[in-house]
């Protein structure tokens, strides 16, 4: 997928500025943060889980070429095959592949956010190969031409009204006059259509949400269904993987399926999760002839050992996306790539370079709640500020890249730090003035030199007195 | 060098090992919820099942599941037709006595409105069916209809997953015979795709009907 994540500041100001985005943006506010919240209640074990998956994934981690083997003799026992790919062209050319082989005119797709790394899509339609999303989200955006702005909700940008244009434009065989006025009719009219799609593709791609080495299975996990029949009607079936989805046994499985669904839509356990192994065996009536795997690096090898590693442990849940503030301001396609919210922050620099998304790393206020929602226990806000001094760093060895101003600022910023009576003296001078704009409401609508920052929020007046006076006269609230 | 070598070296040269003081790996906790047994997991079972929105009908003896199917159709307001798994459990009920039934054994096609298929184990902790793919149950049973009609007896209940995982490694010879598709089906399918307004029945069944033949009872 092309990337905007170097324009982050653009693309979060034009998302403030649409109403029907905002609109939208109030469903994820209200609803995934209750449901989690109760889910996480309804179960006592659940931060002895947090611990357990932390823990199961460093393990696998440390060891990840072990596990990874173990996963490919036992798909390779049951029939299927392995395909490891080192980038993203290697993957698209592997699928373009074996689609080829099997005389592929149509491609039904489940959900996969590697797909979406790889631009899956738009690679076969250039080959000739028509590829159909089937997730309910994901075919609206598919219709619209846009990304996924959620992991788990793609099509959470885009409101019922929205919906109803694009399948009334989209369906232009269907009567004109057809009723369309209800989310059920919508749904049905996907329905019906998506069901011609199924039984006439040829293969089916679908992500996988884990692999598990012991059986050598690919595990989606679903409530719509589609990524069922994607990988069960059509004659050959590829799931596509990165190399960090990989637990050892059926019961480290478990651990990461009881954590999942309660964060990602507070449910219990989502309506499908289905393990793959192999192709159909010989006695059965149904599923497909050939099972491949497609494992995809594309600079995930390069994040183990070093600080980023944690960021491997995320089992794309979204909570993180949810609770966050920047998130719920903005939506995700202001973060300009795949993924979206703070882990997108966090892993977005990794994946395509911080050359290419310096701005992410700032697109957070380091309130924590990601961590402290993260069922991987992954800190979020610490990646970030490595990533942040790693930019600075960047920019002071690399004076032509920074902005002026920035660099201006933060020097003036040092050398007043260096210098406390005149630091105390020059803010003191600053909060004074501040103060006084805002009068009583305490709120600065407009700052001299900052209308970037004030145009969609207001800045909070300072206080007259700064922290250091206050502390001085023994105020310690 | 291939991709393989390539993925496996970079994996080798950067990893690193867990602190060596880094504690055993522990037993990750079971929830207390399932560890429950006989009546009590039954009850469970149900509950989370309807928790879930399938629905659960209990039954006595596998001679009643014909009487109920064809209940259960009607209620529905549908014909008395539907596709069954070949499974022996199912097979061999006594269809003949209702002629109403026309049935169909083997897999299931976009024209097929309900089928009954046999569930390998139900996880009493979630309210989850475990399906089996195989030549006596296929896959499309589980997903193309939109009445998906299950029946599971009480002594294939479990009450956690670890269970589930231990009774169907012995089941496949420690995991030789392993099935190509285990599906675990919790409720009939939903979306939330368009205003996160939830709607049951998207692309697989929009009703899951539940028969727990109760073996104890
Ligand atoms: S970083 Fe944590 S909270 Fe965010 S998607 Fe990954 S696992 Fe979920």
């Amino acid at each position: 997928m092309e990337s905007t994540a170097d324009r982050f500041v653009d693309n979060a100001h034009r998302a403030l500025g649409n109403e029907i985005l905002q609109q939208a943006l109030g469903h994820v506010r209200v609803n995934f943060i209750e449901k989690r919240r109760q889910a996480v209640e309804a179960l006592p074990e659940f931060e002895a889980l947090r611990q357990a998956g932390r823990d199961l994934r460093d393990r696998v981690l440390a060891d990840l070429d072990t596990h990874l083997l173990a996963f490919e003799a036992k798909v390779l026992e049951h029939g299927g095959q392995v395909h490891w790919c080192a980038d993203a062209d290697a993957a698209r050319n592997k699928i373009l592949e074996i689609c080829r082989e099997a005389g592929a005119r149509r491609v039904t797709k489940g959900k996969t956010m590697i797909g979406e790394e790889i631009g899956i899509n738009d690679f076969l339609a250039a080959h000739d190969i028509e590829p159909v999303e089937t997730d309910l989200g994901e075919y609206i955006i598919q219709l619209r031409h846009e990304a996924p702005s959620h992991l788990v909700a793609p099509a959470v940008h885009v409101t019922q009204k929205q919906v109803e244009e694009t399948f009334r434009q989209a369906h232009r065989d269907l009567d004109a006059t057809r009723d369309l006025s209800e989310p059920r009719s919508l749904l049905s009219e996907a329905r019906a259509k998506l069901r011609q799609k199924f039984v006439t593709a040829d293969v089916g791609i679908t992500g996988a949400n884990f692999l598990v080495a012991e059986t050598g299975s690919s595990v989606i996990v679903t409530n719509e269904g589609n990524g069922d029949l994607t990988q069960t009607l059509p004659r050959v079936h590829i799931a596509l993987a990165s190399i960090d989805k990989v637990v050892p046994t059926l019961d480290d499985l478990t651990v990461l399926l009881r954590l999942l669904a309660r964060s990602a839509t507070g449910q219990e356990m989502s309506v499908y999760t289905t393990l793959s192994t192999g192709p159909r065996r010989e006695e059965d009536h149904d599923g497909p002839g050939a099972y491949h795997v497609v494992l995809l690096d594309n600079g995930r090898s390069k994040m183990l050992g070093t600080p980023k590693q944690d960021l491997l442990r995320c089992i794309r849940c979204a909570a993180c996306l949810n609770h966050c503030p920047v998130y719920q301001a903005v939506g995700g396609h202001a973060y300009g790539w795949v993924y979206a919210g703070p882990i997108g922050a966090a892993l977005t620099p990794a994946l395509i370079g911080l050359d290419h998304a310096a701005d992410l790393p700032n697109a957070s206020t380091l309130c924590g709640r990601c961590e402290a929602v993260c069922p991987m226990q992954i800190p979020l806000p610490d990646i970030l500020r490595h990533w942040r001094e790693e930019e600075f760093n960047n920019k002071t060895t690399k004076p032509d890249r920074a902005p002026q101003p920035v660099r201006r600022g933060l020097r003036l910023w040092a050398f007043l730090a260096r210098h406390p009576r005149l630091y105390r003296l020059a803010t003191g001078i600053g909060r004074r003035v501040l103060a006084g704009r805002a009068g009583r409401s305490g709120r600065l609508d407009k700052v001299p030199l900052a209308e970037g920052w004030t145009v969609s929020r207001d800045l909070p007046a300072p206080s007259r007195r700064g922290f250091h006076a206050q502390y001085r006269k023994g105020y310690r609230g | 060098m291939s991709d393989r070598d390539t993925v496996l070296a970079a994996i080798r040269a950067n990893k690193k090992a867990l602190p060596s003081d880094a504690p055993a790996a522990r037993p990750a906790p079971v929830p207390a919820r399932g560890r429950v047994d006989g009546a009590a997991r039954r009850d469970l079972f149900v509950r989370m099942a309807e928790a879930a929105s399938a629905s659960v009908e209990m039954l006595t003896s596998p001679e009643d599941v014909p009487e109920a199917v064809a209940a259960y159709l009607a209620a529905q307001n549908l014909p008395a037709r539907l596709v069954l798994a070949s499974d022996p459990a199912i097979a061999n009920l006594p269809w003949h006595d209702h002629p109403m039934i026309a049935h169909r054994i083997g897999a299931a096609t976009v024209q097929d409105h309900a089928a009954l298929t046999v569930a390998f184990a139900g996880i009493a902790e979630t309210g989850t069916l475990a399906l089996l793919s195989g030549a006596e149950t296929p896959t499309t049973l589980n997903f193309l209809p939109e009445h998906a009609l299950v029946l599971i007896t009480t002594d294939d209940l479990c009450g956690t997953y670890e269970e589930l995982w231990s009774r169907l490694r012995a089941a496949t010879d420690d995991g030789a015979y392993w099935p190509r598709a285990v599906n675990l089906v919790t409720g009939p399918s939903r979306s939330a795709d368009i205003e996160q307004k939830l709607l049951l029945g998207a692309h697989g069944p929009i009703k899951l009907h539940i028969l727990l033949l109760d073996v104890e009872a």
